[in-house]
């Protein structure tokens, strides 16, 4: 792009107008709930980015991450009896300290090897959560209570729409800042080369972590929003097929794009409710876009949809 | 009692393929709206023995109701999602439903963990909801906009100790898996056995998708004195649990399973393990060995018929919770002039004496589900085939 402000900010604002312009077209209460279900993938999607577009390093097992944030809501409110926006709090932060404890003996690992450990750091907090019955409510799943905001029960899924698209801009806005900020350059420098950047003197372990941890603490984070949003969660959350989901969606958007983890997000939380109606056919038909898209669009959607467009000024 | 009033009953017996009347009645205003029933079912994953046979159920009968005028002068609408027994699935669909779809009534959620998860947005949307799941927390306590047609975890419980406590059986071992039917069954089981004269030794668990259940029964062959097995639960691993049971040469002591497996599906695929197991069923499943002057025996006659004829399979008793879901919605849908929500859900509450294939239904404020044990039956399962015992 001609001026790179342009296109850091560009993308930013056109962000918020879309979220802000959104519910005109909205009909009724179940595409608002579509509308937060896309917003809080997102969320978690901009998060994974920053670990898998940027400092390259692959995670198989994010949905842990999003389902302990939303457990922790879910158990500290109904079993506990915690405000609900402390039990989020609390539940970032332990997700913030569980994903620290885990990312120093993992992230010495590289390639499959990392993928192969966070694969089973997701399957262990997976059965953990389906079988521990007593706390957890087992694979059925747990109700959770309505956040309150004082006197106020944030419920419709009006309400929940701005709450997650308000959460989702100011993180888009975080990342963008990140990116573009030394410790950003850092990151980036790691999936270049990771020798290479040591020799720059970037504290590459310290560096990596940083990433994982922030990257889980918004995971966590967006799932304690769906907890209360939806008021109902299930180990599922954390299941193997959820993690392949958000890497999908980061990759299928385009890796290293912000704006490319938003849009993955969204075509693949609207493309199985758009589908629904295709009964046996919906996974053929998911299957074919998927790969039709990979096959032609090799760098993820906004990537080659950007170089398309510059291709096509020129 | 509607069994004693014949031409009450006559009507019932010709199943759900509503009185001709009402076509002939409702024919000048076939251009209204249609009723819209909404559902979410496990039609496939491992709640498929479920959700399948409901499905068709539903799809059959609202065809047939169509074909025969429908209901209150309208024609009726089947929406039907496939959960694959998935709670959160079933949530999403269920605001579906009610936002999208804007549906009258939902007839579904073939499971307990199904139910419970969509309960809430159901109560809070209020229009009636006719659950064809299992368990007693369904509709204990009470919810507003919520019903079920299947016996309860408890009777089916209270049943099998019946028959233990007859054999003379002293101490018995309870398997289950960790979904909400399951934990709800083992709960019961616990509770009652006392009641009963029974100890409940042993109380094992496996996992939601197990696929060998081999370490907990053999726990239960390794402690001294159990006379009984227990099982809780319903679907795929049921049959697991079946077949590892053969496996490890256990048939010397004797098993019940409850009703959630009450399909010939769990027989076939189970491939003889099941031999001798007592299961307490709805009289649909022995439907042919009722006695002739049981009040079931024409509904629960025309009910196999119809769909084996259209299936060109056995019937189960999943099958039958979705029809008798669907009578009691379309007879309420008659007697409110419409389908009005707060009045349709007024009459699913007045029901009585509704001869449903499941049982007989009597509802009330404070039972939601309007069955008693006497429409319950024990069978044995002898050469793969549904015996009834009493």
């Amino acid at each position: 792009m001609a001026n790179p402000a342009l296109g850091r900010w560009g993308g930013l604002i056109v962000l918020i107008v879309v979220v802000a312009a959104l519910p005109l077209v909205l009909p009724n209460k179940f595409y608002y709930d579509i509308a937060v279900k896309t917003g809080l993938n997102a969320l978690v999607c901009v998060g994974l980015n920053l670990l898998i577009g940027y400092a390259g390093q692959i995670s198989l097992g994010h949905a842990a991450f999003f389902a302990l944030g939303g457990y922790a809501s879910a158990v500290l409110t109904t079993r506990y009896e915690w405000n609900g926006f402390l039990a989020l709090g609390a539940g970032a932060v332990a997700t913030g300290i569980v994903a620290y404890l885990v990312a120093r003996p993992i992230l010495r690992l590289k390639g499959h090897y990392l993928a192969m450990a966070t694969l089973a750091f997701g399957i262990i907090v997976s059965l953990v959560l389906n079988r521990e019955i007593w706390l957890t409510g087992g694979p059925d799943g747990i109700t959770v209570p309505t956040l309150r905001l004082g006197d106020m029960r944030l419920r419709s899924a009006e309400t929940w729409y701005w709450i997650t698209g308000g959460a989702l801009v100011v993180v888009t806005y975080l990342a963008l800042n990140l990116i573009h900020s030394p410790s950003g350059r850092a990151i980036r420098a790691l999936h270049g080369s990771e020798v290479a950047a040591e020799t720059l003197g970037i504290d590459v372990a310290r560096t990596k972590t940083m990433v994982f941890v922030l990257s889980a603490v918004i995971a966590a984070i967006a799932g304690s929003l769906f907890a209360h949003a939806d008021r109902f969660i299930t180990p599922n959350e954390a299941g193997f097929l959820r993690s392949v989901e958000l890497v999908t969606m980061v990759v299928l958007g385009g890796m290293a794009s912000t704006f490319g983890a938003i849009v993955g997000a969204a075509l693949l939380t609207v493309l199985p409710q758009a589908l629904a109606g295709f009964d046996e056919f919906k996974h053929i038909v998911l299957g074919a876009i998927l790969v039709g898209t990979m096959i032609f669009l090799p760098k993820g959607l906004v990537p080659s949809l950007g170089a398309l467009i510059r291709r096509w000024r020129r | 009692m509607t069994a004693r009033n014949p031409s009450r009953r006559l009507a019932l017996c010709l199943g759900v393929a509503t009185a001709v009347m009402l076509g002939a009645l409702g024919g000048a205003q076939a251009q209204q709206a249609p009723i819209k029933i909404g559902s979410f079912l496990a039609v496939t994953g491992p709640a498929s023995f479920l959700g399948d046979p409901e499905a068709k159920t539903l799809k059959l009968y609202v065809d047939r109701i169509n074909k025969a005028g429908g209901v209150a002068g309208r024609q009726l609408q089947l929406v039907v999602y496939d959960s694959a027994g998935d709670a959160k699935q079933a949530v999403s669909f269920a605001k579906r439903l009610i936002d999208e779809d804007k549906v009258d009534l939902i007839i579904g959620g073939s499971t307990t963990g199904e139910t419970m998860a969509a309960a809430p947005v159901v109560q809070e949307a209020e229009l009636p909801f006719i659950s064809l799941a299992g368990a007693n927390v369904v509709v204990e306590p009470v919810k507003k906009w919520i019903f079920k047609t299947p016996h309860s975890d408890r009777m089916a419980i209270e049943k099998i100790f019946e028959d233990a406590q007859k054999r003379e059986f002293k101490k018995v071992a309870v398997i289950g898996g960790p979904g909400g039917f399951d934990q709800s069954c083992r709960a019961e089981a616990v509770k009652l056995a006392p009641r009963y004269g029974l100890e409940v030794v042993a109380n094992e668990t496996y996992g939601a998708n197990d696929t060998e259940m081999t370490p907990q029964l053999t726990r239960i062959r390794s402690t001294p004195g159990v006379q009984a097995i227990v099982g809780c639960g319903f679907g795929a691993p049921t049959v697991i649990t079946a077949r590892n049971y053969k496996q490890l040469g256990m048939q010397n002591i004797p098993f019940y399973f409850n009703h959630g497996v009450g399909s010939d599906q769990f027989i076939k695929q189970s491939e003889g393990a099941t031999e001798g197991m007592r299961v307490p069923v709805a009289a649909v499943l022995v439907g042919d060995q009722l006695k002739a002057d049981d009040p079931q025996r024409p509904i629960v006659t025309d009910y196999r018929k119809t769909y084996t004829e259209a299936y060109n399979e056995p019937i189960s008793t999943f099958g039958g919770h979705a029809f008798d879901a669907l009578l009691i919605a379309t007879e309420a849908i008659k007697r409110a002039g419409g389908p009005d929500k707060a009045k349709v859900r007024d009459e699913i509450e007045k029901t009585k004496d509704l001869i449903g294939v499941d049982g007989i239904f009597t509802m009330s404020a404070t039972d939601h589900m309007g069955l008693d044990l006497r429409s319950f039956k024990m069978t044995e399962i002898k050469d793969g085939k549904w015996v009834l015992l009493y």
